[in-house]
């Protein structure tokens, strides 16, 4: 083994990374809020009478969850502007990434939503509030505090995939990475950095989701609390 | 002059789909192995042992799949001192990862047999090794069942990151064809359809067995 590791070089770009790794959770935040709108809308259709609705949603979660998040990236950058939707390359990252989301998301307020007892719905329609307070207070806020813990997960995989991005050139942490390496040779250097920042921001992350889940959902809660998220 | 996609790239995107299987069958049972080992780990009574486990689920768990094959591809050039293809660098890669979450879905299958089996095993003077494999591990592979199969799928869909490192699979063979062809609105969404078409059956099958394993639990 003749090679002779180099970190210097990664020192002397740091400022570059850092704007990838602030561009990477940028991207995964955008993601994470895109793809909650997606999964409520959904999981609202998902409890309408129109059975067509019902059936284009499970559709849409099944297509998701069956195929690999790189192939529905290319589709998004790809294939859509042929249906005339041209996007940038960053745009298509951040709708590509919150579709992903959107899809297991869905399917996770769906089991939280069906741990709420139907009696609390009908008892709500029997003190006469209309189907959206209904959904909002009794179906939907409930549903996400059981939910919370899957979704935190789910984000969480989405900080880290996003890392795939960089194959339709949105730039984040790993295309600067991919870019920085070309340019100085120093590859196993940069990749290596790269995953130690990657590997703080998911703690972080985790730290953040845990912290808030705490604060948020299990204060005044006996049995709940000390849950990690 | 541009080629149309046609039954050609139609059989080189099939011919391709065999990688895709080669690779998810490589790292599943090399995974399989070394999943076994890390859940063995996980219930060591040395703490060294578990905590050595626990630190290597973390980081995989904790970092991008595609750093760890770029690490693995030019971690492997680093080490021989030639630069490989891709192949030895993305199976062994894979294989890591996938041994990272089964050790991991395996460890919660095994904790979640309760104590008093353990405690009565343990009563009955069995050796560890006994209670291990006679009474804990037989109870534990049958729960262990439909999220082992749901990670097949996982793994499945995420050979096509190998692509990124230039190992011609699926995914790579439909970025080749598009080159090509330039149509990817006819190209992608049929490398789409192959994925769907190999894990939808799969994920279907997770779900049967999970709803099945969980009848019988009621019963009981």
């Amino acid at each position: 083994m003749h090679y002779v590791f180099q970190f210097g070089v990664v020192q002397d770009n740091w400022r570059i990374l850092a704007e990838g790794a602030l561009a990477t959770l940028w991207m995964s935040v955008a993601a994470l809020a895109l793809g909650l709108l997606i999964a409520m809308a959904c999981t609202y259709a998902m409890g309408s009478r129109v059975r067509a609705l019902r059936a284009v949603v499970r559709g849409y979660i099944e297509v998701i969850r069956n195929t690999p998040l790189l192939v529905q990236l290319f589709i998004v950058y790809f294939s859509l502007p042929a249906l005339g939707i041209r996007l940038d390359a960053d745009e298509a990252a951040v709708l590509g990434l919150a579709l992903n989301f959107g899809g297991y998301a869905t399917e996770i307020l769906r089991s939280g939503i069906e741990a709420v007892p139907h009696g609390q719905v009908e008892a709500a329609t029997a003190l006469g509030l209309g189907r959206m307070r209904i959904f909002r207070h009794v179906v939907l806020f409930p549903a996400i505090r059981v939910s919370y813990p899957g979704l935190a997960a789910q984000f969480i995989l989405i900080l880290l995939g996003s890392s795939v991005v960089s194959a339709i050139s949105a730039e984040e942490l790993t295309s600067t990475v991919n870019s920085l390496q070309s340019t100085t040779f120093r590859s196993f250097e940069f990749y290596f950095a790269a995953t130690l920042i990657y590997l703080g921001m998911a703690a972080a992350a985790r730290l953040l989701l845990d912290t808030v889940y705490w604060a948020g959902f299990t204060r005044g809660r006996p049995g709940l609390g000390g849950g990690r998220a | 002059m541009n080629r149309d996609f046609g039954p050609t790239e139609l059989v080189f995107l099939l011919a391709a789909l065999r990688w895709t299987v080669a690779l998810t069958l490589v790292a599943f049972l090399g995974g399989g192995l070394g999943g076994f080992a890390v859940a063995m780990m996980r219930v060591s009574r040395l703490r060294a042992v578990r905590a050595a486990a626990t630190v290597y689920i973390a980081l995989l768990q904790g970092t991008p799949l595609l750093m760890q094959l770029f690490l693995a591809f030019y971690g492997l050039a680093v080490l021989t001192g030639v630069r490989l293809d891709a192949w030895p660098a993305v199976a062994l890669a894979f294989t890591l990862y996938a041994a990272a979450f089964l050790g991991d879905i395996w460890r919660g299958t095994i904790e979640a047999i309760p104590l008093a089996q353990w405690e009565a095993a343990t009563a009955l003077a069995l050796p560890r090794w006994h209670i291990l494999r006679r009474v804990i591990l037989p109870q534990a592979a049958r729960i262990a069942i439909p999220p082992t199969v749901g990670f097949l799928v996982q793994l499945i869909k995420n050979t096509s990151v190998a692509a990124i490192v230039g190992f011609v699979e699926l995914t790579r063979a439909g970025q080749l064809m598009v080159n090509v062809t330039y149509q990817p609105m006819i190209v992608y969404p049929l490398v789409a359809t192959l994925y769907f078409a190999i894990c939808w059956p799969i994920s279907f099958a997770a779900g049967q067995l999970e709803t099945r394993l969980n009848m019988k639990g009621n019963r009981a």
